[in-house]
């Protein structure tokens, strides 16, 4: 572990700090583009019940996707940079987000749905101010598993020359270096339990406390 | 496309090695979270030790548990094994979990006839909580079973086997189709196995479909 405290590799523009800022940045954009998209497709399709079989389909499809082929590929078509790592990323971050949000809001109680309409909401209205309120403990779960993925595999794309903490594997490996090697998985490792411990505070924040779970010690 | 035509005998070597990869640390992660499965399903203190322990072990990137194996077990970074044993890890973080659920919903009054009748333990766990577990179980193991043969490619990158190969190859020769060739095979391969492991699933469990 000597590698991870040596002073000098605290600082300058490859420096722990940096690629950890770096690493961070991937993984918030990458879950800000993947819930713009996946939110509303899977409230969508849950509240409207139709096309349930796609949303399952594609997301194990989309599941099964090799995320380093995604990465090499749009690096063979765009050219390197970053844009590559976020196809890569949001594409790995859809399918949880999406079937959680679709799952969660078909698990609302229908006697509640029932009743929003009965009181004389639109249709709007029920999705926005019932279904989601009500589905957020589930979309939370998909939000937060994809979240782990993200931070784990934004390592790969240090592969292609970009930055994050996946430098300090890819640079240690070539170098034989097991100390950076293995500093690099401890940090990306630590981040992630960081990253998940962030979102469990604001799914503490957002979701409603009558729909926390009754008697169980779990924050999911 | 036209790779996989013209390069058939690599585009099979390839998968059958990718195919060896990923299928035996399904079965090895498997077999060894069925007793840890049912050690958390019957024990609060188990769960609560060994459920957190697995999401940790899901933060670890798949690329540094594969650099990192050779070091801990002393082979040499080419050596099959760095892909094999961090599999297994995942696979078991992921069916323990799946595993415990599973025998936990197991309903009690199906448990309390079965002692009444004078199962013996073993007995009562291998005919029937654990087939009545299966549909849950096998839920787990064909989650377990496609991202692991997307991670096998992972191990291409310190230059291991598998469709990772033709990942890199083509990368450094800029040949996108051989990078495609890869990326179709992992799919159908994961779909073939997810396919195979709901039929598997539905003909061990008939009553699953009986008044439906």
């Amino acid at each position: 572990m000597g590698w991870l405290f040596d002073p000098a590799h605290w600082s300058g523009s490859s420096g722990i700090p940096v690629r950890l800022l770096e690493h961070f940045g991937y993984t918030l954009l990458t879950m800000v583009i993947a819930a713009l998209i996946a939110i509303p497709l899977g409230a969508f399709v849950g509240h409207t019940g139709k096309g349930g079989f796609v949303i399952v389909g594609l997301s194990n499809a989309l599941r099964a996707l090799p995320t380093t082929a995604v990465l090499i590929l749009v690096v063979l078509w765009a050219g390197l940079g970053d844009f590559p790592v976020y196809v890569a990323l949001v594409l790995l971050a859809i399918p949880p987000i999406m079937a959680g949000t679709y799952a969660g809001v078909r698990a609302v109680d229908p006697v509640t749905v029932d009743a929003a309409r009965g009181v004389g909401m639109r249709e709007s209205g029920v999705l926005l101010q019932v279904e989601i309120p009500n589905a957020l403990p589930l979309i939370f779960g998909g939000f937060r598993g994809a979240a782990l993925q993200v931070v784990a595999t934004a390592t790969i794309a240090a592969y292609t020359g970009a930055g994050g903490l996946g430098r300090f594997v890819f640079d240690g490996l070539a170098l034989q270096d097991f100390g950076q090697m293995l500093a690099g998985a401890v940090l990306v490792a630590l981040l992630a339990v960081l990253v998940d411990l962030g979102f469990a505070g604001l799914q503490r924040l957002t979701v409603s406390p009558g729909l926390r779970p009754v008697g169980t010690g779990g924050n999911r | 496309m036209t790779w996989i035509f013209e390069n058939w005998e690599r585009f099979w070597e390839v998968t059958a090695v990718h195919l060896r990869l990923s299928v035996v640390p399904v079965l090895i992660g498997f077999v060894l979270a069925i007793p840890i499965g049912w050690w958390a399903s019957r024990s609060q203190t188990a769960r609560a030790i060994l459920f957190p322990f697995a999401n940790v072990l899901f933060t670890i990137p798949s690329i540094a548990l594969i650099v990192i194996t050779p070091v801990l077990i002393g082979v040499k970074i080419l050596d099959e094994i760095n892909v094999i044993v961090p599999l297994v890890v995942y696979t078991v973080a992921l069916m323990v979990r799946a595993v415990a659920d599973a025998l936990a919903a197991v309903p009690g009054n199906v448990v309390a006839a079965a002692n009444a009748m004078g199962f013996r333990p073993l007995r009562r766990f291998l005919t029937v909580d654990f087939p009545l577990a299966l549909p849950v179980t096998i839920a787990g193991l064909r989650v377990a079973t496609v991202s692991n043969i997307s991670m096998v490619s992972v191990g291409a990158l310190v230059g291991l086997g598998g469709y990772g190969q033709l990942f890199t190859e083509g990368y450094q020769t800029d040949n996108t189709d051989k990078v495609l060739a890869g990326l179709i095979g992992t799919v159908v391969l994961a779909l073939l196995a997810d396919g195979l492991l709901l039929l598997v699933g539905r003909l061990l469990t008939p009553w699953a479909r009986v008044g439906r």
